[in-house]
This record gives C-alpha cells, sequence and structure tokens, in this order.
C-alpha cells in the first residue's frame, strides 16, 4: 500500500466521515477523498463528477464515479440514501446552492461543505483598494469566466443554514494552504480562506 | 479483404460448434431437446480460468465479435473497434468468448435449423427464446469450457440486457458487468418500432407463416423494410445529416418515385445487405426477447429490488445522441444500482453518432473503457 497524504482540508472532512458510512461526494475530482475513504475507513460511495478526464482517473483509483451535473440537482438520488454528502469548493458554482443544499441533506443525514470565503480580508481589500472584482491563488478566474457564480461570506452562509433550520454541528476555517491558526480562529470571517462546515437538519 | 493483417487485430478466427444435448427449457415453457452454439474466443484462457469475458451480442449481432474469417473477408467482427491485442477488451490479458444466440441464423440452433420432430426447418415452430434463455445458454456453454466464473460480462444494446441478467440470475459467476448503450427495458415507443418492423416481415407475401424455407422463398421486402427503420433509429438526425443532407444521387430531381437522395439509396443499400445475411425468423425471434425484457416485472416493479442479488461491479455507459436507448434509460440502471447499493461507474459519451457509437471507436470512451477493462485485470490480478 502506498503511504497517502491527503490536502489538509479533506483530512479535516474524512475525520467527521463515520467509518463504514454510505457517502457521496458531489464534484469528486479525482476520487482522493473518496479513495482514501474507501481504503481506510471502509466507507463505500459514489462521486459524482463531470470531467471526462477526472472521471477515467476516479476509475483508475478503482471508486465508483457517476457522471452527473449538478445543476440538476439530486432528485435521483432517494431520501436518505447516503450517511454524509460532501461537497469541496463547488458550492460556489452551481446554480442554486441553496435548492442543492437543501437537497444534500435529503439525501444524507449530514453534509460537508467547503468553499472560498468572500469576506477574507485579502478580498475586501482588493475590492476597495483596486475597485476591481478580486483574485487570488482560490479564485484565479476573470469575473467573466469565472465558474464562482455565487461568492458568499461565512456570514452569508450561516444566514443560510439559520433561514433553513439547518444545525452547523462543526466549522473549521483555514487559510489557501489549507492550514487553521489561532487567529483565524479568532476572526474566521476576515482571515479564513476557505470554509469547511458540518452541518444536518 | 485486409491486405495484411492489422497488429491490433485478433487475426483470422475460426468459430467452434458445440452440441448440448442436456434439454433446456424454456421461460415460454417450451423446452429444446438438443441444440448447437456457435462461438469464437480470442486470446488465451489462463491457467484458473479466471480471465475470461463473455461477449453478449446485440439484435442483429453475431458470434463473430472481432478478427477475420479469411483473408477474403471485407470488415473485421462486429466489435473489432474494442477487442483485440491492446485495445479496450485486451486479448493479451483476457480470453474472450462470444456466442451466436440461441434462435440465431448465424450457426447457433435457431429457425433455420432442422427440426428433429417434423424434418423440416423449424421456420416460425421455433420457440420463443427470451433474454433469461440466453443467459441460460451462455452458462452452459461456460460449463462446457469450464469457466466457472467470468472476469466480466460485457454487452451493448440488447447485449447490455444480457449482462444486465447474469448479474443477477447468476451472481457468483462473474465479477463485472458491463451493459452500455442499453435500458433495463423498452419503452411503448421502442416496441412500436419493433411492431412495425415485425409487420413489414409478416405481411410479406413470401413469408407464408414463416415456413417460407419449405417454398424456397424469403420474405426479403419486409425484411429489408424492418431493417431500413431499425438502422434510422441507431442514428441520430445529426449523424445523418453530417454523412448526408439532402444530397442528390444525381445532378438534379427527377420527378420519380425511384430512391434520389443519397440517404434513400444507403437505407436502400443497408436493408438489401441486410435482407442477404439475416433470417426473417430470427429478427421476429430477437425483436420479441427485447419487448418483453422487463426483468423488474417480477420484483414489483423496483429495478434495485431486481438487482439486488448482484454481488459483480458495474460499468454503465450511455452516448447523447442515442435516442433509441437514451441516456435517461442507464441512468435508470444506475439510480437503481446506487439505491441497492451497488458499485457501479457511469459515464454519458459525447457523440453524435446515435445508437450506433457503441460500436464505433470513439476517443473518450475507447479511453474510458479501456481504463475500466484494466481495473478489471488490476482488481482479479490478472
Amino acid at each position: 500500500m502506498t503511504t497517502e497524504t491527503l490536502r489538509s482540508d479533506l483530512n479535516i472532512i474524512q475525520s467527521w466521515v463515520n467509518p463504514e458510512s454510505q457517502v457521496l461526494d458531489l464534484g469528486c475530482g479525482q476520487g482522493h477523498l473518496l479513495a482514501f475513504l474507501k481504503r481506510h475507513k471502509k466507507c463505500h460511495g459514489y462521486g459524482l463528477e463531470i470531467n471526462p478526464d477526472s472521471i477515467v482517473n476516479c476509475v483508475e483509483k478503482g471508486i465508483n464515479v457517476v457522471e452527473h451535473d449538478l445543476n440538476n440537482g439530486l432528485s435521483h438520488f432517494k431520501d436518505g440514501a447516503m450517511d454524509t454528502v460532501i461537497m469541496t469548493q463547488a458550492l460556489q458554482a452551481v446554480s442554486r446552492p441553496d435548492e442543492l443544499l437543501e437537497d444534500m441533506l435529503r439525501v444524507g443525514k449530514e453534509a460537508i461543505i467547503t468553499f472560498p470565503n468572500f469576506g477574507y480580508w485579502r478580498t475586501r481589500f482588493y475590492l476597495l483598494g483596486k475597485g476591481k472584482m478580486p483574485m487570488s491563488k482560490t479564485l484565479p478566474y476573470n469575473w467573466y469566466d469565472t465558474p464562482n457564480i455565487h461568492m458568499c461570506t461565512f456570514r452569508d452562509f450561516e444566514k443560510l443554514c439559520r433561514e433553513k433550520g439547518l444545525r452547523i454541528l462543526d466549522r473549521t476555517v483555514v487559510d489557501s494552504a489549507h492550514q487553521e491558526s489561532l487567529a483565524i480562529k479568532l476572526w474566521p470571517n476576515l482571515l479564513g480562506e476557505i470554509a469547511i462546515y458540518r452541518v444536518s437538519k | 479483404m485486409p491486405q495484411q493483417i492489422p497488429a491490433d487485430s485478433v487475426g483470422v478466427v475460426t468459430p467452434q460448434v458445440v452440441q448440448f444435448d442436456e434439454p433446456l427449457t424454456l421461460k415460454s415453457g417450451k423446452t429444446l431437446d438438443s441444440y448447437e452454439l456457435i462461438y469464437e474466443s480470442y486470446g488465451e484462457l489462463n491457467a484458473d480460468k479466471s480471465n475470461a469475458i463473455l461477449i453478449c451480442h446485440a439484435l442483429s449481432g453475431d458470434h463473430h465479435a472481432a478478427g477475420y474469417h479469411s483473408m477474403d473477408e471485407k470488415k473485421p467482427g462486429w466489435w473489432d473497434a474494442c477487442i483485440g491485442p491492446g485495445k479496450a477488451i485486451d486479448t493479451n490479458t483476457f480470453f474472450v468468448l462470444c456466442l451466436n444466440n440461441l434462435g440465431g441464423c448465424h450457426g447457433s440452433t435457431g429457425p433455420k435449423s432442422h427440426n428433429p420432430e417434423t424434418g423440416k426447418a423449424y421456420g416460425s415452430d421455433f420457440p420463443m427464446v427470451r433474454v433469461s434463455d440466453w443467459v441460460t445458454s451462455q452458462a452452459r456453454l461456460a460449463d462446457y469450457l469450464g469457466i466457472e466464473k467470468f472476469a466480466a460480462v460485457v454487452g451493448g444494446s440488447l447485449g447490455g440486457m444480457q449482462a444486465l441478467r447474469w448479474s443477477f440470475q447468476y451472481p457468483k459467476r462473474l465479477a463485472f458487468c458491463a451493459s452500455i448503450a442499453s435500458a433495463p427495458k423498452l419503452s411503448a415507443q421502442n416496441i412500436a418500432f419493433n411492431e412495425v418492423a415485425r409487420n413489414a416481415i409478416m405481411k410479406d407475401p413470401e413469408f407464408h407463416g414463416g415456413h417460407y424455407m419449405e417454398k424456397n422463398a424469403i420474405p426479403k421486402t419486409g425484411l429489408m423494410t424492418a431493417r431500413m427503420l431499425a438502422h434510422l433509429t441507431y442514428l441520430s438526425d445529426d449523424a445523418m445529416g453530417e454523412k448526408f443532407g439532402r444530397d442528390l444521387k444525381t445532378d438534379e430531381i427527377k420527378y420519380g418515385y425511384k430512391p434520389e437522395f443519397q440517404v434513400e439509396s444507403y437505407l436502400h443499400y443497408q436493408g438489401e445487405k441486410f435482407s442477404n445475411t439475416f433470417d426473417a425468423n430470427t429478427y421476429l425471434l430477437m425483436t420479441k426477447a427485447l419487448d418483453y425484457f422487463d426483468p423488474a416485472q417480477y420484483t414489483d416493479h423496483d429495478l434495485a429490488k431486481c438487482l439486488s442479488p448482484a454481488q459483480c461491479k458495474f460499468f454503465v455507459v450511455s452516448f447523447t445522441t442515442d435516442w433509441r436507448f437514451s441516456p435517461g434509460r442507464s441512468e435508470e440502471i444506475v439510480d437503481a444500482l446506487v439505491e441497492a447499493k451497488k458499485d457501479v461507474t457511469y459515464a454519458c459519451i459525447e457523440s453524435e453518432k446515435g445508437h450506433d457509437a457503441f460500436l464505433i471507436p470513439i476517443p473518450r470512451y475507447v479511453k474510458l473503457f479501456t481504463a475500466y477493462m484494466k481495473r478489471v485485470a488490476s482488481e482479479l490480478n490478472l
């Protein structure tokens, strides 16, 4: 067996997933997380992906991948079919994040979501100082070609959760290197670049 | 004729025929006391017989899936694009087996065969066979060859239905199941197309109630029409537009009813070619097997429940412009597999080729199929 190292945000996510549970990973990419969960936590899961090369990567890793556009929702999954539904860095790119979030918690008992924080101080200063849509390592696109059509801040997300009556079970905030720090814990909406939330109904 | 056999071809192949004397009771209740199955194989069966792949053919297919019967054969077998050394189904790794289904007209016992009870050809007296009967007879061929468990059962279209059927009819006898451009059952529109085809054949004055062989006749016109219609459903509007457009055979319109457009002439050619090589009774029988296929009817129309005995892993593929078995039909299979918590990989391949795409080496399809079959080999330590 090769030693695997997971990106630190994925490492936080995997620690929130119960062993031997059913997992659905929305926008699973090359399947790193699912492969890890399968091997180390004996989870059974499926990844949804639309990128043809990523789908081949998943096949090579021996994980279940289903070609599916998240903008079409999750209506083909039955209520409660999964224990945990995970979505990393895709919430801001779908057409209706609010509806997808609701759907995630219809299909899964818990949802784990990560997204880039638009309230990060550099983003705020970029807009304030340059008067242009912010670009950074986490947000590398121009305003006209970005897939990130629904940027939000941590506060926005938590407001949405409150409105939908969702419980936030865990929250971790990391920088662009996916590391946690004390300062980020104190001022997450200002200093955190990426949020990781675990929510349930 | 191939000037030279290509390096990635299985080369010149010779079909084998096996006689089975153990009676086979069919789903219809009728029994075949004995029957023959013709098959081809490519690659070498390994010592523990764990590298065998069964290829199930579609409506008009046969056992000749790859390679050439002789240096005089113009075209290789029907799935040569995907079977051969270094191809998606790599014959350097796998032993690939393909048979002509029971009721066929290319060497396995079927309507053209001699009926021991009458001393004449079966004709329309040949009992109807269903997908489950094919699977049973395929398992008997596997027994004969000493193959206890297939590495994979693979098929496209009607072949995909057989592969699916294998997964729960003999759950212990396959490790992987590949169902390509298929469906869990026919739609009303699918059945309707089949009925038009059957009607064309049965209303042909040369049909003689299915006993045309005794009259030295062939319902050629009916079979041609049936094929022309079916062929249309295998192509997409875009594919036909790209291939023929509104091109005429001649420079100008002739104000007549003979084929004038290139597409008409193409359809006539396809119909003509098919009617010279295919048996009308087999065509009727195969379309009925398609119509009747609906395994979930025995599990309260719950496909997940139907598939729940399966122990294999699944590979499901559809093609964007396939309107005979659209991507949505494959997704019904995938959704049921997810519900039944089975391992499944699914992709919908962009292609303008319609249903026929599953036979064509589309780069993304080949890449994915190859990766999946490598995974099969790797998980089975082949």
